[in-house]
């Protein structure tokens, strides 16, 4: 592989186009719009084309008007077609976004709009490869064309943004509060649909109008799985796009070389960077990923599992030391747990022998004096919740206390368990006539 | 099923407006249209085949789509099906197949539109990003690998994958008469099932967590509704193409929620504007030159849509403002039965004779709008003018006004005692509803309001009537 100066332009102006887009994509996510982005990034191709036939030129102001008209139109047609046909807001949307790219085909097959270059393969992918090789001079210095519209969209974005901050904020997150300080939602509302539009026009000649959306929805989206704080977002947003605006390029022309072709379109390669970023966010965010919520689980599974176990022996131990007819033994029910959740429970009785609770091995299990204190802990909290639903409900039937105070003893913490025992005055003994270890009046809590 | 035959004629009229308008203009295009009409030449036939049969089956199976709010997922899924086009012709080809062959190139556009479907719903129920990122995530990233793909296939050295992105726009022109049977086939069964299903697939749109509770596979309803969903969307591909199929799926199916509340006849009335959408669009772009003809249908399509807003018989723009002004008449009627009703009880007598300008005190109406009432009051023998222009309610009017009072008094009293509003602020709150309460409702009222006269003839008002309108002329 080759590295061109091209190569680090088709980055930049790539770049630029992914922060541009990140500010009004992040907004559109948080206001569940995100599809509002999809229809305008559509509707702007019958909005040049309207540009182009009124004033006839390409220069870029009547191209970013006829754009911010067309967002402000789609925006206003959805909202009507939705309150006076009484449909839902997505079917709103298909059918005047299909309605308005189906007028722009028809445009770009006019005669008098024909010999420009609007070719749709051009309007549907970009060409980031080609505007980012057409130079301009800014003060003296070449840049390439599309790093230029880009960077000035994004500042303005910025400018937008940082203005309106505190406005944004509440809009995004509760229109009816904003409405209720002063805040014009409706003016908000059209601003983002604006900002929208004029900015999928920027980014048009890079990415193409479909894969504007990726860039406006999907880095927005994986920083919505990192962060839960507003201003966070933003630059989360910023710099996943600007990520997957390098890694889409560099694998546009890395992974074909792999095959034996030549090299594929970069824009597309950047919707797949995004939507591998998008994937890994998913996977490995700290809070709301699916590798923690898994982890969560088998410790949260691992640590019940400990804690039956030392439930099992305590209760075989009092049995032993006040004898009364029991059905299976505690080797009998460890073996049986064993069966059921084979590594988990092996986990647990090799981490209960290292940190000094149990010693030996199954058929002659032990609790240590470290493991009786703990288990203790557990078994109390146990009687406690069995004692305060006999409190609560006293129709429920005495077999019926056992289940909930199974569940909830794995959920109680000290302060709780005290708070227990305030609430049932402490007794000695719970409902079925058991000890309740720790009890002020009964046996010490280390089961002496 | 009158009506619905009355509506589709009216429909076809709708849609031929266009077609006419832009013969008129041209000699050149009526001539060309008298041939695409005839149906001379082959070509034409088999796209105006393939795209009413595609219309049928999308306007069918959208009414569905339509109910269950899932219009974008229809989108996000036909933009997946690029990759699946791409890989299967780089997979045929590199097994030295033909790479053209349609079948293949359909298959695997089915293949990624159910797995698109697979991710939206797994985004969804894994992670917090609502259902509208999630389908701009899977619609951006699949057609971004789509396109991608696409430059690759281009590149292969053995088979030209020159055409394939046909399917991103569409192009019917290329339709040959084994697609069309592929359309018949999948048309077919698509409406098959929609038949034999149809009782199962309305409770899911209408009431899911009803159907599941009754023991209907709800999960595998939906995914029958949705595989048929991406069976068309396939389908609809080669006419008109991936950016605008969720047209022919949404567009004919909320124009026909517009005529009809009743999904029986809401299903095939779509179909139909589907259908006739397909057939009056390829007839458009067939005789205007270089028209193309997926934008050309869904702009049919959407004017039948447009048509129907405007004068759709349920939920139409017009229907809606008669019968928005029939209430306002009523409304404007009863204020007057009712003041006058008022006027004549704080006097303690029967015949009560008011003037012009005291009854206009009654109320802040204008004297244009209370002449116009007094008027048509007066057509309707319900108040009569004597001599000095003094107004009075007739016998029969009396009857009337007796009701509209008695409803007034009976919600204003059942706001003091069940709703807990003072007697002084009930007039304004029974003033809006005085107006529509239906007989049974009345009879409830009279069963909740304890008060001893809520049986009476009139109960008298909870509260002192307007003092102005003591002054009548003896």
């Amino acid at each position: 592989m080759t590295w061109l100066d091209a190569d680090t332009d088709i980055i930049f102006s790539g770049a630029l186009c992914a922060l541009a887009c990140s500010i009004p994509g992040t907004l559109l996510v948080l206001r569940k719009m995100s599809m509002m982005g999809d229809a305008i990034s559509h509707t702007v191709l019958p909005g040049l084309a309207a540009a182009f036939l009124i004033t006839q030129t390409r220069a870029p102001i009547p191209m970013f008007i006829g754009a911010a008209v067309i967002g402000i139109v789609t925006a206003l047609l959805v909202q009507w077609v939705r309150d006076l046909s009484r449909t839902d807001g997505g079917t709103a949307m298909g059918i005047v976004f299909t309605a308005l790219f189906a007028v722009g085909l028809v445009l770009l097959r006019l005669p008098a709009i024909e010999h420009i270059d609007l070719d749709p393969s051009c309007v549907l992918y970009g060409a980031v490869e080609t505007s980012a090789i057409d130079p301009i001079n800014v003060l003296g210095v070449e840049m390439p064309r599309a790093a230029l519209i880009n960077g000035v969209m994004f500042a303005v974005n910025l400018g937008v943004l940082l203005l309106l901050f505190k406005e944004f904020r509440i809009s995004a997150f509760d229109p009816a509060l904003a409405t209720t300080v002063g805040i014009n939602a409706t003016l908000m509302h059209y601003i983002l649909m604006t900002m929208t539009a004029v900015t999928a026009v920027a980014a048009f000649e890079t990415v193409g109008s479909i894969l504007v959306i990726a860039m406006l929805i999907v880095p927005p989206a994986a920083a919505y799985l990192l962060t839960d704080r507003f201003g966070v977002m933003f630059v989360l947003a910023g710099v996943i796009g600007v990520l997957s605006a390098a890694g889409g390029h560099v694998a546009a022309i890395v992974i074909p070389e792999w095959l034996g072709v030549g090299d594929t379109v970069t824009s597309g390669m950047m919707a797949v960077a995004a939507g591998a970023l998008f994937t890994l966010a998913w996977l490995v965010s700290p809070r709301h990923g699916v590798i923690s919520h898994l982890l969560s689980r088998w410790r949260l599974g691992l640590r019940i599992m400990r804690e039956d176990i030392l439930g099992i022996l305590y209760r075989e131990q009092e049995q032993a030391d006040h004898p009364t007819p029991s059905l299976t033994t505690a080797v009998e029910a460890i073996v049986r747990l064993r069966k059921l959740r084979p590594v988990i429970a092996r986990l647990a009785l090799s981490r209960l022998r290292r940190r000094g609770m149990v010693t030996g091995t199954l058929p002659q299990l032990a609790l240590t004096d470290r493991g009786r204190t703990e288990a203790a802990r557990l078994v109390r909290s146990h009687r406690l919740w069995e004692t305060y639903f006999s409190h609560q409900f006293p129709t429920l039937p005495s077999d019926h206390l056992h289940a909930p105070a199974e569940v909830l003893e794995h959920l109680t913490d000290d302060a709780l368990r005290d708070r227990l025992g305030q609430r049932t005055n402490d007794p000695s003994v719970d409902p079925h006539g058991r000890a309740i270890p720790g009890a002020a009046s009964g046996a010490s809590i280390d089961g002496s | 099923m009158k009506r619905a035959a009355l509506i589709f004629g009216l429909l076809l009229t709708i849609a031929a407006a266009p077609a006419e308008a832009a013969a008129q203009s041209q000699p050149s295009i009526l001539d060309n249209l008298q041939r695409v009409l005839s149906l001379r030449d082959y070509n034409t036939r088999v796209v105006i085949a393939g795209v009413s049969l595609l219309g049928l089956a999308a306007g069918g199976i959208g009414t569905f789509l339509l109910l269950r709010k899932r219009s974008l997922t229809a989108d996000a899924l036909s933009h997946a099906t690029l990759p699946g086009i791409a890989l299967a012709f780089i997979i045929t080809t590199a097994l030295g197949g033909d790479g053209r062959a349609l079948v293949w190139l359909l298959l695997g556009a089915f293949g990624t539109g159910v797995a698109a479907v697979g991710v939206i719903i797994l985004i969804r129920h894994t992670t917090r990003i609502k259902e509208d990122a999630a389908l701009g995530i899977v619609l951006s990233v699949f057609f971004g690998a789509g396109a991608a793909l696409i430059k690759l296939a281009e590149q292969m050295p053995q088979g030209s994958a020159a055409g394939l992105d046909r399917f991103i726009l569409g192009r019917a022109a290329s339709m040959i008469a084994a697609d069309v049977q592929a359309i018949a086939v999948v048309t077919v069964i698509v409406l098959a099932v929609c038949t034999a299903f149809f009782k199962e697939f309305r409770l899911l749109c209408f009431d899911q967590s009803f159907a599941g509770a009754q023991g209907w596979p709800v999960l595998l309803l939906d995914a029958l509704l949705m595989g048929m969903v991406v069976a068309v969307t396939v389908i609809g591909l080669q006419s008109v193409g991936l950016v605008l199929v969720v047209a022919m799926l949404i567009t004919p199916a909320a124009a026909a929620r517009l005529w009809t509340d009743r999904l029986s006849i809401m299903f095939p009335l779509a179909a139909a504007m589907g259908a006739l959408g397909g057939a009056a669009g390829a007839v458009v772009s067939a005789a205007a030159e270089r028209m193309p003809t997926g934008p050309i249908i869904v702009l049919v399509c959407s004017a039948l849509f447009a048509a129907s807003l405007v004068f759709g018989s349920k939920r139409g723009l017009l229907v809606r403002a008669v019968r928005h002004m029939h209430l306002r008449r009523r409304v404007a009627e009863q204020h007057l039965l009712r003041a006058l009703w008022e006027m004549s009880e704080n006097a303690g007598r029967v015949e009560v004779r008011s003037t012009f300008a005291r009854l206009k005190s009654q109320r802040s109406w204008s004297a244009l709008a209370l002449r116009r009432e007094i008027s048509r009051l007066r057509r309707r023998g319900w108040v009569r003018l004597d001599a000095q222009g003094d107004i009075s309610l007739t016998n029969q009017g009396r009857i009337e006004a007796q009701r509209v009072v008695r409803n007034h008094r009976l919600w204003e009293m059942y706001l003091i005692t069940h709703a807990d509003i003072a007697p002084t602020h009930v007039d304004r709150d029974a003033d809006q509803i005085e107006h529509v309460l239906p007989p049974d409702l009345i009879e409830r009222l009279e069963g909740l309001v304890e008060a001893s006269d809520a049986r009476a003839a009139m109960p008298a008002s909870p509260h002192e009537l307007p003092a102005l309108a003591t002054g009548d002329r003896p």
